[in-house]
């Protein structure tokens, strides 16, 4: 449905290089993430799919019509949500939507069962101005007028960013039933822990892809085993850990810290951590091999 | 590392708007070079929180002091304390890194002498010595908070707000702030946090969660596990969030 | 005292580093004093008028040349029939006509007293001023000089007669300006202000990946704009007919249709410069010191076009606002009908077509 092949965009004529040869394609229906931190690329390789930007080189396909050549017919089938809040402030929930729809040459009630269990949400603020939302149910309206013509792609840039964890969760739930509606949705997001939730994510950093794979595919990845080691006195364990030769790859990770060998140089880590916290006198001393998170993953690939 | 001394004391600190209450009668303490999370979903009421306690705002009711200056008639005094550094302006953007550093010392009352000392001590701590020229706005997003991090405390502010500090960035570069924050702290500096990241909550000393604009929960993270039977923070904060009325409105 | 310097020296830096906006501020001023020292004056000079005479004595030839001789006429023909000095006077052609009668000299000879008729345009009541005080002046020291070898004095007494405008109120000509003033100002600024906004905030992104052309996101920014100027143009209007008594001596409809057409001008011109800027500061600043300015300093109301430099005259010609004046003081203050400002009127649809065409041109249907 959409396909990148060797995508390169600069911008300030060339001194600034945005995205690096990106490739990937994404299947119809799925549920695609593009997993990086601010300044990764993420809304370059959105602007240019939703013909915004024209790409230095490379090609892109979005549903079967070229960026460049095809722009026309891209623009009339796909949904797009720009980073920041992008709609109008002065007009109501209701007068939104009813431009959006009509733009798109349909109409509220044509496609109302899309954006039903997201609008029963809004509606009993549909006749507050836009601007006086909370950020959380400005994402929401944002999300119903790019769906409400129904479109086959659906492009969603930083929907979740400033929001909190629990309209996050929401938000996602809601990306997940339009599965079932046959929509394909491509997300950015710089929030590590929403990649789990897409059907194949690609990680991508400085405009390079890192690794495109299903979550579960990047995690099985991931080289050797990932340790959590836990003590009293954490900050200290910190210490100890980054001071310790031959060098551990160690990082906070809540109320861990995950600690991995650094480019395999340990055999037997779990067995040297356990030692070197005991010897340097920590009590409650736990480690455990874990599964790795893609943000593990993640620190991982930016790492090495 | 901590002490028992109080920097941050409120007493049913209320503000409303008209009808509206934003912050309701929210009573708690925040103690000496502490790592405090001000946790919240969006609308819950903690900007207006941060607002009064930053002297920026007036209660409507309430008492609360903040590096021991009253919060209704001291606010000038508050504020030459403080720092404070959010993720929608901390730096200038179209100033140098250098600029920048001499421009706020100077704000916060440091002279000549001790500014340059304190600037050469930041580049060097953070290694942006070949960028110490360029424009903040050039600068990847990374150094930028860095920067505006340690900017905040030149002066060695009693207590630093610091409002959502981490967002966008990449995991790297926010558990490097997380360093710089423990670091601060160590040096007996208050640092009160909100974020959006849970697992950051986990790196604070105690943390409180406001919903629909009072405090629903203050504790140390694993004591907040405990209590409310949830294996991580998240859960925590799903399970008070997820009843909250106001939270999006 | 230390930290207000600091914020001092900060506020240079960004002042400093804005190079568009202080490129504007610096360069405004400089170009302004130029054109204002240089170029505009309140003096009259090489104004177009036409002399007719019936008398073709000595006398009468004499005071003729010595107003061709002058710097401040330019005499356009010699001869005119009454209906040809109307139909210039009305198309604006000349600013004042003299008249001599047939027995001009004889009259001197034999009466020593002799008149001559001085008739001027009014519609601009400081020029008709200053031009007729330029005639009697000459016409007086033709007088003196007679005097000096005549026995008994001569007097030659010139009847002025204002046209258009008798009383020489401002009003007439100041209300043409103003109304050229304030749709330029609705028009252009607000036209600009509003798509760049959308640019500004990011809807324009969203706009531009649908259906919609964006040519029709652009006009449906100028509809409303169009029927709040026509409001304007109406109110303006109703106030100088029923405030300030001046009446529209000509055609309403044909006011209200030249107004639409300046109105779309204004409006093109503002989506231009829409297209061309980034930030809505710069859109407002470019449309006040880029538009008002040269619309108030070419436009013709306030300092006559025919005394700057021949080069700035040429820059006038483009100035919307200019054939505007000329075609609003003629309707209302002279009566004319579209016979008369056809020409002025074909000026000002051609450049709407040009503006149209070079911002559909330009047009950007993508971010970059």
């Amino acid at each position: 449905m959409v396909t990148l092949s060797k995508i390169t965009k600069t911008y300030s004529k060339g001194t600034v290089t945005a995205v690096t040869d990106v490739s990937f394609s994404v299947k119809a229906g799925e549920l695609f993430g593009l997993i990086g931190p601010d300044g990764a690329g993420k809304s370059s390789i959105f602007r240019i799919l939703t013909t915004l930007l024209l790409p230095d080189s490379g090609k892109a396909t979005v549903a079967g019509h070229d960026v460049i050549t095809g722009y026309r017919q891209i623009r009339s089938q796909v949904g797009y949500m720009p980073g920041r809040f992008s709609l109008y402030p002065d007009l109501t929930v209701e007068e939104n939507i009813q431009f959006f729809a009509t733009v798109f040459n349909s109409s509220i009630t044509e496609n109302y069962h899309l954006i039903e269990d997201i609008y029963v949400q809004l509606e009993p603020f549909k006749k507050r101005r836009a601007g006086k939302l909370s950020g959380g149910m400005k994402q929401k309206l944002a999300l119903c007028c790019a769906l409400i013509h129904k479109p086959t792609v659906l492009f969603l840039n930083e929907p979740t960013t400033g929001v909190d964890p629990v309209s996050r969760k929401e938000f996602w739930e809601m990306l997940r039933r339009l599965k079932t509606q046959g929509i394909t949705v491509l997300v950015s997001t710089p929030y590590m822990d929403e990649a789990a939730l897409c059907d194949r994510i690609a990680l991508i950093q400085h405009g390079n892809l890192l690794a495109i794979d299903s979550p579960d595919g990047i995690v099985n990845a991931y080289p050797g085993t990932l340790y959590a080691v836990k003590a009293d006195d954490m900050p200290r364990v910190m210490q100890v850990l980054a001071a310790h030769e031959p060098r551990f790859t160690s990082y906070i990770f809540g109320e861990y810290i995950h600690v991995d060998t650094y480019n395999g140089n340990t055999p037997d880590l779990p067995g040297e951590l356990k030692d070197l916290l005991t010897k340097s006198g920590f009590n409650d001393i736990e480690v455990k091999p874990i599964t790795p998170t893609i943000e593990d993953c993640f620190i991982k690939m930016l790492t090495t | 590392m901590t002490s028992l001394e109080p920097v941050i004391k409120t007493e049913k600190l209320t503000k409303r708007f008209g009808d509206f209450i934003a912050t309701n009668e929210i009573t708690f303490e925040v103690y000496k070079g502490e790592i405090f999370g001000f946790l919240g979903a969006n609308g819950a009421g903690k900007t207006t929180a941060m607002r009064m306690l930053c002297g920026l705002s007036r209660p409507t009711s309430g008492k609360a002091t903040v590096a021991g200056f009253d919060v209704y008639r001291q606010t000038e005094q508050i504020k030459r304390h403080i720092g404070y550094m959010s993720q929608k302006f901390s730096l200038y953007e179209d100033l140098t890194v250098l600029e920048n550093i001499r421009f706020f010392g100077g704000i916060y009352g440091l002279n000549n002498q001790q500014l340059r000392v304190k600037s050469d001590g930041l580049i060097e701590r953070l290694g942006l010595q070949s960028e110490a020229k360029k424009l903040v706005g050039d600068l990847p997003l990374g150094w930028k908070q860095k920067l505006a991090f340690s900017v905040s405390i030149l002066h060695e502010p009693d207590i630093v707000f610091l409002d959502e500090p981490t967002g966008g960035v990449d995991p790297v570069t926010r558990r490097q702030f997380w360093a710089m924050i423990y670091e601060a702290a160590s040096r007996g500096i208050t640092l009160f946090v909100t974020t959006h990241y849970m697992d950051e909550a986990e790196y604070c000393h105690r943390i409180s969660i406001m919903v629909d604009g009072r405090i629903e929960a203050l504790g140390t993270p694993a004591g907040l596990k405990t209590k409310l039977k949830e294996p991580s923070m998240d859960g925590v904060f799903y399970q008070l969030a997820r009843g909250a009325k106001r939270g999006d409105s | 005292m230390n930290q207000f310097a600091i914020f001092i020296k900060k506020e240079f830096f960004h002042v400093l580093r804005d190079r568009r906006t202080l490129l504007i501020l610096v360069g405004m001023p400089i170009a302004q004093i130029l054109i204002f020292g240089f170029a505009l004056t309140n003096e009259v000079k090489n104004a177009r008028i036409v002399v007719v005479d019936h008398a073709k004595d000595n006398a009468s030839r004499s005071i003729i040349n010595r107003i061709a001789a002058s710097n401040y006429f330019e005499i356009q023909a010699d001869v005119m029939d009454r209906d040809g000095m109307e139909t210039a006077f009305r198309a604006g052609d000349i600013k004042l006509a003299l008249v001599f009668p047939p027995s001009f000299e004889d009259n001197l000879a034999h009466q020593n007293h002799a008149q001559l008729q001085v008739i001027a345009d009014a519609s601009d009541p400081n020029s008709a001023t200053t031009l007729t005080n330029y005639v009697s002046s000459i016409i007086r020291d033709y007088q003196t000089e007679l005097n000096e070898q005549a026995a008994l004095p001569y007097q030659i007494a010139p009847q002025i007669r204002m046209l258009y405008n008798p009383l020489l109120k401002g009003a007439p000509n100041f209300v043409p300006g103003v109304m050229a003033l304030v749709l330029m100002l609705v028009s252009v600024m607000m036209t600009a202000i509003s798509i760049v906004r959308e640019k500004e905030t990011g809807t324009m992104e969203v706009l531009l990946v649908s259906p919609f052309k964006p040519a029709w996101v652009i006009l449906s920014k100028a509809v409303p704009y169009l029927l709040l100027s026509l409001i304007n143009v109406l109110s303006i209007v109703l106030m100088s007919v029923f405030v300030l008594q001046v009446p529209v001596k000509g055609s309403w409809l044909l006011l209200f249709a030249e107004s639409t057409l300046f109105i779309i001008t204004c409006l093109t011109l503002g989506i231009f410069i829409s297209i061309k800027t980034k930030t809505q500061q710069v859109a407002m600043l470019v449309s006040l010191m880029g538009m008002l300015l040269p619309t108030v300093m070419f436009s013709g109301f306030m300092f006559p076009i025919a005394n700057m430099p021949v080069f700035l005259q040429w820059i006038s010609n483009i100035v919307p606002a200019k054939w505007f004046y000329i075609i609003v003081k003629s309707i209302m203050i002279k009566g004319v009908g579209i016979e008369g400002i056809w020409k002025e009127t074909v000026i000002l649809c051609g450049i709407t077509l040009l503006l149209f065409i070079v911002s559909l041109k330009s047009f950007k249907i993508r971010l970059q």
